[in-house]
Order: C-alpha cells, then sequence, then structure tokens
C-alpha cells in the first residue's frame, strides 16, 4: 500500500481518466467542509486556548519542568512500544501470509482484537491482571517489582492499545503481493533471512514504514487505557495526554492546550518523517516498489 | 494442539519461528490479559452476572453505545470514502496537510478532543452559539455523542479505503468508459464493489471502536441515566463502587459483542475474496 | 542500500530512547511521601506540603519531597487498593477509606487515629448563582422549581455528588422528618439536572466555561475557587440556612509506610495538618478549619449556615452508600420510568 504518488511518476496519472471539473470542486469543497467542522475546528480552538495568553507563556508552559517530565515519559513510551509491535507486526504478517495453516482467520480476528476494546477495558484487565489484589500483583509486590502506576504499567497498556497497527497495514499488503518473488529467491538458493532482507523487506517498507507511524500517533496519544494503569503522580507517572487533563481541571487552560499543542505537533512530525523518507527514498532508488 | 498447524508444505522457511513468536505474544499482550474479565466474573455466579448484565439502565446504555456508534460509523463510511477520493485522485494545494491531518483523531488524546467539542458546541462556543438559535443542541445529547465518535472513527476509514484505492487499475475503469458507461456506473458497477470490503472493514472498526470510547464522549455526552450514559461509563460507575465483578460482567458482554463482530467481518471478507477469484 | 532507511528508523528510535531515559527530578537524599487525594484539594496541598517540607526541614533537617496524585476519589481509593502505594489518603469521604481497610491496608478503627474523625478541615455544600442572582436562588425549596436548571455531577461516579445529594436529602428529612418526602424532593431536583458529569471539576467546567444550567451545587471551597478562577463579575455564593457538614477525611496507609519506612514522617505530615499554621492555610483555601481561633480569624469568609453530620441523618457512610448509591439504590430508582 501507499505508493508514492509524485510528480516523477507522472506518466500513470495523467493517462487517468478524472471527473469533470465542477464534479471536483464539489467534492473537494465537501470534504474541506467535514475537514472544517470535525479537525480544523477543533485544532484551531486548541491553539487559540494555547496563545490566548501570549507566546511567553506559552514557552513557560511548556517548558515547565513538569511538561518536560511528562514529554520524557510519553518519548520513551513510544520508543519501547513501536519497535516491539513493529517487530511482532512483522513476524505475524510473515507467519500468516508466507504459509497456510488451520485456524488463520481466527488468528486474524484475535490481531484486530485490541481496536475493538474500549480503552476502560484496556486498563482495567491489567490492574485485574497485575493489581496488588491479585495473588501474582502481591508476589510482584513483595519483589519489589512494580508495574501498574508506574512506568512498565503505563508501557504495556500502550503496547496493548496498539497492538494491531503493524499487523493490519502489513497482512492485506502482503497477501497482495504473494510468495513468489521469496520462492524464487529460495531455488536460487538464497537462506532465510536473506530473503526476508533483501525481497520482502524492501517490498513492504511503506506498509511497515506507515504502521509504525500510526502506532506511534496512537501510543503517544493514548488517554483512556493508560489514565487507569498510571497513578497520576506529578512528574512521575503523566504522560503528555494526562498532564494536560491535569492542567485542565486546575482551571489552567491556556497551559493545557499549550502542552496539548505539543501533541499535535509530534502528530505532524511523524507524518513529516513519512514524507521526507518518501522523498528521499524516491531520489536515490528505482522503482523496486513497483514489482508485482 | 492441531489449530495452528500447517496444510500443506510449504518451502519457505520460518514458518514454526515466526508462528511461535506471533502466538507468545499475542498471548503475552492480548489473551492474558483480556482472559482476567472471564475470570474475574466466574465467582459471580450465573443468576448476579445475568442481573448486573441486564439491568434496566445497563440496557439503556448498550443501545445507546450502539446505536451512536453505528450512526458515526455510517457517517464515517460516506465522509471517509469520499475523502479518500479527493485524496488519491485528485491534485489541489494543500493536499498533503489534509493528508497528514487525517490521523489527527488517533495523535489527540480522547479527552482532549472531547474538552474540545464540548466548548465548540457550548451554548457559548464557536458553534454552539449558532445552533442554538436554530434550538439544535448537540451537547448533553445523542447527537452530541455521534459527533465525538465520528471524530474519533474518521481515519480508520480512510485510511483503510485509501491503499486500496491507490491500487485499483485504472485500465479497468477505462475500459468500462470505452463500452459506454457513464462516469456514475462506473463507480456504482465496479469501483464500489472492489472498494467495498476495505470500507466495510473501515467502518467495523469505526463502529467498534466507537462502541468502547469513553475519554471524549463523557465530556459530551451529558451522561443521564437512561437517556446518555454509555455502556464504558457503567463499567466505571460499577469500578467506583468497588465492584470489580459487576464491571467485568458488563466489560464482558462488550467484548464478546466485538470480538462476534470482527469475526462476522472476517469471515465475510474470507467470502467475498473467495467471490472474487 | 535496501537496509538503509531501516537502519535510520532505528537510529532515531534509539536516539529518542536515548534522550528519553526514566530519570527523577530528586536527589536521593530527598524523603518522597506520597499523597493520594481528590479533586479539589490540589492548591490546598500546593500550598500546605511547602509549608511542611520547610516545618520538616527546620525540625529534622532532613529534606522531604511530597508527591501529589489527584483524580476523582473512588477512582483514587481504587487505585490504592490495586496497588498505588500511597503514604497517606486525604480523601473525600470515609467511606472510600472504608474500602482500602477493607483489603487490609489499614485498621478498620482508622477514623478514631487522629482528632476530629481524623478530618482536619471541613467543608459544606453551597449554592453558585450567575451574577445578580437571576433566579431568585436563596434556600433549597427554589432549586426545584420547574424552570431552574441545576448543575451537579454524577454521585456514582464523583465524591462531591454525592454529598450535593446527601445535603439536599438530609435538608428535607429534616425539615419534613418523612424519608418520602426526601425521595420526592430529590428526585424533584434531578429532574431538573440536564447534565451528569463525571467529576466536581467537570461539573464546574460546565457551569462556568460553558454556560450551561442557572445554579451550581458545589464544595463551598470549589465556589469561592470559582469566583477567583472565572471572575466574581460573573458568579456569586449563596449559602443555603441549612447544609451538610462535609468531613473529608486524611488517614496514614500502614502497610506502605511501613514497606517504605516513612510512617514516622507521614503521621508527622497528616499531625501538621492540626497546627494553627495549616489550619490558617486551610482557612485560606476556604476550607473551614476545625481550629477554632482560626476559625474565628477567618469568620467573614464562613457565613453562618446550620450544619447537620452525615451520621445525624443518614448514620454512617456505609449504609448511606448502600441505600443511596450503589447499584438498585434509591438514586436508581428516582431515575427509573
Amino acid at each position: 500500500m501507499q505508493k508514492p504518488q509524485t510528480p516523477e511518476s507522472a506518466p500513470i496519472v495523467k493517462k487517468r481518466i478524472s471527473d469533470p471539473l465542477p464534479v471536483q470542486i464539489v467534492l473537494i469543497g465537501v470534504t474541506l467542509l467535514f475537514f472544517t467542522g470535525f479537525i480544523f475546528l477543533p485544532l484551531g480552538l486548541v491553539f487559540a486556548q494555547a496563545f490566548s495568553k501570549g507566546w511567553e507563556y506559552y514557552l513557560e508552559s511548556i517548558r515547565e519542568p513538569y511538561a518536560l517530565e511528562a514529554v520524557k515519559l510519553t518519548l520513551t513510551t513510544v520508543a519501547i512500544v513501536v519497535p516491539l509491535n513493529a517487530f511482532f507486526g512483522v513476524t505475524a504478517a510473515w507467519a500468516i501470509t508466507k504459509f497456510n495453516f488451520k485456524g488463520k482467520a481466527t488468528l486474524k480476528t484475535l490481531l484486530d482484537l485490541p481496536f475493538a476494546v474500549s480503552p476502560v477495558i484496556a486498563g482495567l484487565i491489567f490492574v485485574l491482571l497485575v493489581g496488588s489484589r491479585t495473588p501474582f500483583g502481591s508476589w510482584l509486590g513483595e519483589q519489589g517489582i512494580k508495574i501498574i502506576f508506574s512506568t512498565p504499567g503505563i508501557v504495556i497498556a500502550t503496547l496493548f492499545v496498539t497492538f494491531p497497527f503493524v499487523a493490519r497495514e502489513l497482512i492485506p499488503l502482503m497477501e497482495a503481493q504473494g510468495r513468489d518473488e521469496e520462492e524464487a529467491a529460495l531455488t536460487l538458493g538464497a537462506r532465510g533471512w536473506q530473503i526476508f532482507g533483501k525481497i520482502t523487506l524492501p517490498n513492504i517498507r511503506w506498509g511497515l514504514l506507515y504502521g509504525m507511524i500510526l502506532c506511534s500517533a496512537r501510543s503517544i496519544g493514548e488517554f483512556g487505557a493508560v489514565s487507569v494503569v498510571s497513578g497520576h503522580i506529578r512528574g512521575q507517572t503523566n504522560t503528555i495526554p494526562l498532564h494536560v487533563e491535569i492542567l485542565y481541571s486546575e482551571y489552567n487552560f491556556a497551559a493545557s492546550f499549550a502542552v496539548a499543542s505539543i501533541l499535535v505537533f509530534l502528530a505532524l512530525l511523524t507524518v513529516g518523517v513519512k514524507v521526507t523518507l518518501e522523498k528521499q527514498f524516491q531520489k536515490n532508488s528505482f522503482h523496486h516498489q513497483e514489482l508485482p | 494442539m492441531t489449530l495452528f498447524q500447517k496444510k500443506r508444505r510449504n518451502i519457505l522457511p520460518g514458518f514454526g519461528l515466526s508462528m511461535g513468536y506471533t502466538v507468545f505474544y499475542l498471548s503475552a499482550i492480548v489473551i492474558v490479559p483480556l482472559s482476567m474479565i472471564f475470570f474475574n466474573t466466574i465467582p459471580m455466579g450465573w443468576e448476579p452476572f445475568i442481573h448486573a448484565v441486564t439491568a434496566p439502565r445497563v440496557l439503556a446504555s448498550y443501545r445507546l453505545s450502539f446505536s451512536t456508534a453505528l450512526f458515526a460509523a455510517l457517517f464515517d463510511a460516506i465522509v471517509g470514502l469520499l475523502t479518500a477520493w479527493v485524496l488519491v485522485r485528485y491534485r489541489f494545494p494543500g493536499k498533503q496537510f489534509l493528508d497528514a491531518l487525517v490521523d489527527l483523531p488517533f495523535a489527540l488524546p480522547t479527552a482532549v478532543a472531547g474538552i474540545c467539542f464540548a466548548t465548540l458546541y457550548s451554548p457559548v462556543g464557536w458553534l454552539g452559539e449558532t445552533l442554538a438559535k436554530w434550538n439544535i443542541e448537540i451537547i448533553n445529547s445523542p447527537t452530541g455523542i455521534v459527533v465525538a465518535l465520528i471524530f474519533i472513527g474518521f481515519p480508520f476509514v480512510v485510511r483503510t479505503i485509501q491503499p486500496v484505492l491507490e491500487e485499483v487499475e485504472q485500465e479497468i475503469e477505462e475500459a468500462a468508459q470505452c463500452l459506454g458507461a457513464t462516469r456514475w456506473q462506473t463507480f456504482r458497477k465496479i469501483l464500489l464493489p472492489h472498494l467495498f470490503p476495505a470500507l466495510l472493514t473501515g467502518s467495523t472498526l469505526a463502529f467498534a471502536r466507537g462502541i468502547g470510547e469513553y475519554g471524549s464522549v463523557i465530556f459530551i455526552a451529558g451522561n443521564l441515566p437512561m437517556k446518555t450514559e454509555i455502556a464504558p461509563l457503567m463499567i466505571m460507575s460499577k469500578l467506583d463502587q468497588f465492584d470489580y465483578a459487576g464491571a467485568s460482567a458488563v466489560a464482558l458482554v462488550l467484548l464478546l459483542i466485538s470480538f462476534s463482530m470482527l469475526l462476522l467481518l472476517n469471515a465475510v471478507q474470507e467470502w467475498q475474496q473467495k467471490e472474487y477469484r | 542500500m535496501n537496509l538503509a532507511w531501516i537502519k535510520k528508523i532505528t537510529i532515531t528510535a534509539s536516539l529518542i530512547a536515548a534522550s528519553g531515559l526514566p530519570g527523577t527530578i530528586a536527589e536521593a537524599a530527598v524523603i518522597k511521601l506520597l499523597n493520594v487525594s481528590y479533586d479539589p484539594t490540589r492548591e490546598l496541598y500546593q500550598s500546605e506540603n511547602a509549608a511542611f517540607a520547610q516545618y520538616w526541614q527546620k525540625k529534622t533537617g532532613q529534606t522531604v519531597q511530597i508527591d501529589q496524585s489527584h483524580g476523582g476519589s473512588g477512582k483514587q481509593a481504587r487505585a490504592v487498593i490495586d496497588g498505588l502505594e500511597a503514604d497517606v489518603v486525604t480523601l473525600a469521604l470515609a467511606y472510600d477509606i472504608d474500602a482500602i481497610s477493607d483489603s487490609k491496608l489499614l485498621p478498620a478503627n482508622w477514623q478514631q487515629r487522629l482528632p476530629n474523625n481524623s478530618t482536619p478541615y471541613t467543608s459544606t455544600i453551597v449554592f453558585v448563582v450567575r451574577k445578580g442572582n437571576p433566579k431568585h436562588i436563596t434556600t433549597w425549596d427554589d432549586i426545584v422549581k420547574p424552570g431552574v436548571s441545576v448543575i451537579t455531577p454524577n454521585p456514582k461516579t464523583s465524591g462531591g455528588a454525592r454529598w450535593n445529594y446527601l445535603a439536599a436529602w438530609g435538608y428535607k428529612q429534616k425539615q419534613t422528618g418523612s424519608a418520602v418526602q426526601a425521595k420526592n424532593f430529590v428526585k424533584a431536583l434531578y429532574k431538573n439536572v440536564p447534565v451528569l458529569d463525571t467529576g466536581a471539576r467537570g461539573s464546574t467546567l460546565t457551569f462556568a466555561q460553558r454556560g450551561l444550567g442557572d445554579v451550581l451545587l458545589a464544595w463551598e471551597n470549589e465556589a469561592h475557587l470559582i469566583l477567583k478562577e472565572f471572575g466574581s463579575d460573573k458568579f456569586e455564593i449563596v449559602s443555603p440556612a441549612i447544609s451538610i457538614l462535609a468531613e473529608p477525611p486524611v488517614a496514614v496507609v500502614d502497610k506502605n509506610v511501613t514497606k517504605h519506612g516513612t510512617r514516622k514522617l507521614a503521621e508527622a505530615y497528616l499531625n501538621f495538618l492540626y497546627t494553627p499554621q495549616a489550619q490558617d492555610i486551610i482557612a485560606q483555601n476556604s476550607y473551614r478549619p476545625r481550629n477554632p481561633a482560626a476559625l474565628k480569624k477567618y469568620a467573614a469568609n464562613f457565613p453562618k449556615i446550620k450544619l447537620f453530620t452525615l451520621n445525624e441523618v443518614f448514620g454512617n457512610w456505609r449504609t448511606a452508600q448502600k441505600t443511596h448509591f450503589n447499584d438498585g439504590g434509591v438514586f436508581d430508582q428516582i431515575y427509573l420510568p
């Protein structure tokens, strides 16, 4: 998926039959109308509130030590969660798409499950699993191992919530690509890891990258599940979204939205990374990805 | 243990390793934690369980959560398809920016989204002021919940349709046009069936997510018992009475519904793929 | 070349990881104490913690850092039960600390361990109305009149909301001596409620920022905070003649202080709240101090309200919770068709 659409591939684009101009204008107009109501206005509100007390106040709020601790915690979480889930996504997609086995449909459904689980439940299950009410949890407590109400709990809850993103991107893609290329390489004497590194990985890189971007966007923004397992200790177990909530309940609206705007920037940054990588890749490579 | 066994010999290596890791990771992060919901309801016994999950307030909350999530998913299906179409097929200034903003609902914490909508649509807010003149009330009504859920589910639809739309071969459309089909006919008879599985997946995910959504909805819903109280809030209020078993019971019902829905979705897709070949 | 891009990602990721390795603000010499509290006490404990840290430093030479965690009272109690290692809890109602004692983290007689039922400060429930009091609300009976819109949070999920509910019930029951009348009164009251936010702060925002409702039922201390934060030119406080004495209790969590070796500090911290200095801070934050001297000093801020206790009308918190707020209780019944 995510075939790069660039002017370089213009010949294909030109050939495209397109809708008449009036239709285009109407459709784009309707889309923009929707974006205005549902995306631009909330976004505008965030920034309007964030800067309601001026630039200096804005900078002050995002440089405040508790805010910085929250940013640190969120980035740490993302840095642990995304590689783990990306690795899992690739492995699962390999197992599911390159082989036939019984129970494939069930397995795929189970992979999707975290999407459909309420964030409230997602937090609750880890409290039920390792909370100190349970034998396992109280045993952990005696060993001095803290999971919930500290960083590991936040990481695990985020792992759960963002679990399916990479696998979900890769499975349809790899299903469409089939396994002929890999099998051909195998008959030519390539070994397992070579096949994966030289053939599969380049084929799926956009899907993988895209899955990782969605995964990190969601990890940055997750509120419900993390809120249940965090403990809300200022400067210690508050992620950015939780810090936003705290500031808001202190009636400190400008600071609250200022910190929220960091999240918007982080989200835009991840997409920016994607665009840059796409461009750079096209510059120094041939149309490897155009192979069937 | 015949479930995950290879059906037929395949020459590619790594089945054992990749499958083993997949099952292990899936169990550790998803299955084992989720099973806690089940184990926490067992001590309840059957009758209290039924009583807990069929109390009138709980039933009303299921109804509300399902109907609002359904409306939101339908709306998202239409707008998501439109957005994906515009982003893939047309070229206009600012397109990349729009494309990037599609993911915003993922990144913006749900609580912030909820606060934003509650502020926008409040009687003194940017939009609410105008709407109040026409006597349209958004916040503290089911409409408000639908608004929040549309926002939450939107990226799921766009991001599942977009890649499929990009892969559609234009030759088919051209051929149809050559054979005298109108643009609309081509879209309805050729493109739509092709996009349908992705559209279905996207909106089902949006729907499933909508049923469980909590953070954004509680700010805008009003939370009146029997009227605007969503199912996840029932779980929360049971927890606040330290009723872990009752909360797990309601959670289990929601979980089973979501799971069977996804199962159904995958079955439909499997069947569709077979039809296609 | 094929792997160049993935290297880039790995490098970026590891850079983020390196820059984001968890570090702590405090140095090793600092003794830490965790106070798990409910929502409206944020400002109070900010001042109290600073005062206590100074006091302790002077007395023992040790530096203490008191970490705060705030949230809905019930949620906070649940977090402590599930393993949030609070040294002290300062919650909105005794029932929540009772629940903690049920899971053996502190003894059942916790409320007898400190003076005044372990409540160093009290509060009550008052009305906040829009400037000029356009609906002429002065008594409890005014807020159940048709056409008056009342904002109060959900008693199922908010401790403050339970005090609101009990205040209304207690008022009517004391006035008429009849529980049936009290129930009808509360039913009429909730008919006037268009939105039940999950927490007290949520209700305040609904009322003050989103412009909903004619009257907000609030803690007295929150009412003063609203005037301070949102402008006394927009809102005013109406104190009813009769209301409930809300007693938010505090307690040391024995199991956790034993584990951390912080018992002495934790006990000193809670006892500090009863000192004249701390009672002054309490009064400045619009909580009613227990110390008569402090109460006298700030008497202008605390209008005379006839206060009844929860035990007078409802027996104790466990009974009140069970009769009124648990599933199937009176609060559920008044919403059934």
